[in-house]
């Protein structure tokens, strides 16, 4: 039966608030989610005052000042800062996305960042992605082919190609498959937005030969038909993407051979 | 407590190879509701107020009653549908099953008690 309320031992409680950088006049207030599996203390909301004149733009120019300058304890996942790697997903101000292309003035207020939601949390900001990353690599996300492989390369038209264009582009960030209610409560079943939108990206491959294969592998109740089309999921992608029409076009795909 | 890969705990029990059927029938029961539900309205708008003889005698024409039946059971398809999927949602293990089941029989006894009242007048 779905949760709706937190287990005891997950509840948020009120944290740290962290001395004012001296001096400073333009300060900014940061509410951040913290948890340390080690301690056996509950979440707790630590709050932070980062000078604004002297931090960058977006929000993971502000959590690395953090992490440099007030608090070296804080943990978070960041690489390429510029919105290619996906590692630095995470709730910031209510929308699931990544903290290195996310401006911090299109926030208001005080700047909330809780990790990814319904996933566990490894530790502060950090969200365990394992079973994630397994149902993207359930969907085969290769190519898959039973003729010879040719001399040369696989042929595709260009046509054909711009089909791959608003598929290719997804950087795994989980930013949609956690948005989505859907995923929240049968994630253990439901493969998410994220997958499926994969999954698309290779059924409307025109050089991949196992389209069959790869829709009978998603038509089930679950792994396909726990999408209601709620659309978090191309609300909330980073990268503009629309994993909903890409889930729409795989249920168009089925009927299709079916009736 | 199990020890399984990440790739077997996301494949699970494999597909079920069926979903598809539930999917194209909640598609073709909507299209027909958009259809009846209005059909429906209208003529019992046109029932509504009347004297007990006068609905009777309306609901004997054949219009109304074959619209009336086709709501009712048109619209418990779609009711069967759309509920099962809720309760797969959001309830899980044996009440789900349970639940899925007592949904089924209301919903068939729903619509076996609307058509046998329409049929009973038009008849």
């Amino acid at each position: 039966m779905v949760q709706f309320t937190l287990p005891k031992n997950s509840k948020i409680r009120t944290g740290k608030t962290w001395p004012k950088p001296e001096g400073a006049t333009n300060l900014r207030k940061f509410q951040i989610y913290r948890w340390n599996p080690d301690d056996g203390e509950n979440p707790r909301v630590d709050t932070y005052w980062v000078d604004m004149d002297s931090c960058g733009p977006m929000v993971l120019d502000a959590i690395i000042k953090i992490k440099n300058e007030i608090d070296p304890t804080l943990t978070f996942r960041r690489s390429c800062r510029e919105g290619i790697c996906g590692s630095c997903a995470m709730n910031i101000d209510g929308i699931n996305t990544l903290a290195c292309i996310y401006g911090m003035d299109e926030i208001k207020g005080d700047v909330k960042i809780y990790p990814l939601p319904h996933m566990p949390v490894v530790k502060d900001l950090i969200p365990d992605l394992t079973h994630f990353y397994a149902q993207h690599e359930a969907v085969m996300p290769w190519l898959e082919t039973k003729t010879n492989t040719p001399a040369k390369e696989w042929r595709q038209s260009v046509e054909d190609r711009e089909k791959l264009d608003g598929l290719y582009e997804c950087v795994m960030c989980a930013c949609c498959s956690t948005a989505c209610p859907s995923y929240w409560w049968n994630g253990d079943k439901y493969l998410g937005p994220a997958a499926l939108l994969h999954a698309y990206r290779w059924i409307i491959d025109s050089r991949d030969e196992a389209t069959g294969e790869r829709l009978d592998d998603l038509e089930d109740p679950f792994k396909l038909y726990r999408c209601h089309t709620i659309m978090n999921c191309a609300k909330t992608c980073p990268k503009g993407l629309n994993p909903a029409k890409a889930i729409a076009n795989i249920k168009k795909m089925m009927v299709e051979r079916a009736v | 407590m199990n020890i399984l890969t990440a790739r077997k705990r996301a494949q699970g029990l494999g597909s079920a190879k069926s979903g598809t059927e539930h999917h194209w029938s909640m598609i073709v029961t909507s299209v027909g509701l958009i259809v009846l539900i209005p059909a429906f309205v209208f003529t019992f708008g046109q029932a509504l107020g009347g004297t007990h003889e006068e609905v009777i005698a309306y609901y004997q024409r054949p219009f109304p009653a074959i619209v009336a039946i086709l709501t009712f059971l048109v619209g418990f398809i779609h009711f069967r549908g759309g509920v099962q999927t809720m309760i797969e949602d959001y309830v899980h293990g044996l009440l789900e099953k349970v639940l899925i089941v007592a949904m089924i029989c209301l919903s068939y006894a729903a619509a076996a008690t609307g058509v046998f009242a329409v049929a009973k007048i038009a008849l």
